[in-house]
């Protein structure tokens, strides 16, 4: 089967692969490249957990074929933290006990990522609605919620419209 | 069974790659085709896309909008001149699904998808479709009638007359998984309210039946009477006629016979 060559940004860095074509970023990016933080769930788009950055917009890796992505810039949680430092979001999510098994948490992160990176004051609901694609069977979304929250506004998370 | 994705610049060309190959469908935003291929049960051999930026454009213009079958839930959700239609782009999955999901996709997806076109339906939009390098128009009613439906042509777009006023557009989605998820039933309507009573109104459903449908004997009685509840009362003893709803895993068919009459006074009295 022959292969397609790829070439897009990813996380800042110029990276060109040569795919088949119904490959998916998400097997791109976990098994080519090595980025294992996008989680393979449903792969139906029902859960949220492959969420990464196309363009700065949330989209699912699982979901989207690799060749769509030529010359375009794909962001994942490898990516977002600067100079060593976690991002606020991460940090957030440590300091509000919004991650419990992990799964879902960097589809979690980059969903708000795209929520923060447009709307960088959001209400509780703004939150609610930016994440409702995304499946957690853990924490029972409130201290998601509050974290997110808390990344935008550098409070307790506890802020409503 | 191996599938293999061709990449045209030109729809043109797309379309005319998609008539040659009798096993090829046109892939859009992915979320429906991309997903039966991670399943294993894709029933294309080949994928078609197309990088045509005209497929994705969004054209209002006066009282006529022509919305490309490339552009996204998220886009129309996010452009200033479709307020009316943000609650119908925004019932479509989550975020990160309607960065993907386009118009010509939900046109085509199988129920219990496509709450999108409920709304078109409302609207009375025509489908452009364009085979080999030719393209016509035909209504979304015939289109979903599968009178216009034929695999080796493509929708380049959907263009509809923007209802007078954004309170003649209503749109409801009822799920029972929150926050999202698929629909119990959809209702749009386009009421045409003239001096407080409805003229001509146009409503829609999806999943009161296999696929979305006009709810036209409630259009008939709803057709000159005033929008209070005294004036639609004998309209919602009709709201299910023509309706053939299925049980599945979200509601039966008896709730959704039920329930519809309420949700749909809810929706033209709210």
């Amino acid at each position: 089967m022959s292969l397609i060559p790829v070439q897009f940004k990813l996380n800042g860095e110029d990276k060109a692969e040569f795919v088949d074509s119904t490959a998916t970023l998400l097997s791109v990016l976990r098994d080519k490249i090595g980025l294992l933080s996008p989680k393979a769930g449903c792969q139906q788009g029902g859960c949220g957990c492959c969420t990464v950055l196309v363009d700065g917009a949330p989209q699912l890796a699982c979901l989207t074929l690799a060749v769509t992505c030529e010359g375009k810039s794909v962001e994942t949680v490898e990516g977002i933290g600067r100079n060593g430092a976690l991002h606020p979001l991460q940090q957030a999510f440590m300091d509000h006990f919004a991650a419990q098994c992990g799964f879902c948490t960097t589809g979690m992160i980059m969903a708000a990522k795209a929520l923060l990176d447009s709307n960088p004051n959001p209400t509780r609901e703004d939150v609610v609605e930016a994440i409702s694609g995304n499946l957690c069977r853990c924490t029972g979304y409130q201290p998601i919620i509050n974290a997110v929250l808390a990344a935008a506004g550098g409070g307790d998370g506890h802020r409503t419209s | 069974m191996p599938v293999t994705v061709k990449t045209f610049d030109r729809l043109r060309d797309a379309v005319s790659a998609l008539s040659s190959d009798s096993g090829a469908r046109f892939l859009g935003g992915g979320t429906l085709l991309v997903r039966r291929l991670n399943e294993g049960r894709s029933e294309a051999s080949t994928l078609i896309r197309s990088t045509d930026r005209a497929i994705g454009e969004i054209r209002p213009s006066g009282s006529r909008v022509f919305i490309g079958a490339g552009a996204t839930m998220a886009r129309i959700a996010a452009h200033r001149d479709l307020g009316f239609l943000k609650a119908a782009a925004n019932a479509v999955g989550g975020p990160a699904i309607r960065t993907m999901a386009t118009v010509g996709g939900n046109i085509c997806a199988p129920y219990p998808f496509g709450d999108f076109t409920v709304a078109l339906l409302a609207l009375e939009a025509k489908v452009s479709i364009q085979s080999g390098y030719n393209k016509r128009d035909v209504s979304l009613e015939d289109f979903l009638a599968g009178r216009g439906r034929d695999n080796r042509t493509v929708i380049s777009g959907v263009t509809f007359r923007r209802p007078d006023s954004e309170r003649d557009f209503r749109f409801l989605k009822v799920t029972r998984s929150r926050p999202k998820g698929a629909a119990v039933l959809v209702i749009a309507t386009n009421l045409n309210l003239r001096g407080g009573r409805m003229s001509s109104p146009r409503v829609a459903y999806g999943n009161m039946a296999p696929g979305p449908i006009r709810a036209k004997a409630l259009e008939a009685a709803l057709n000159g009477k005033t929008l209070d509840k005294a004036g639609i009362a004998p309209a919602l003893a009709v709201a299910t006629d023509g309706c053939a709803p299925v049980s599945d895993p979200f509601a039966t068919e008896q709730y959704r016979r039920d329930v519809l009459p309420v949700y749909l006074e809810r929706l033209l009295l709210g």
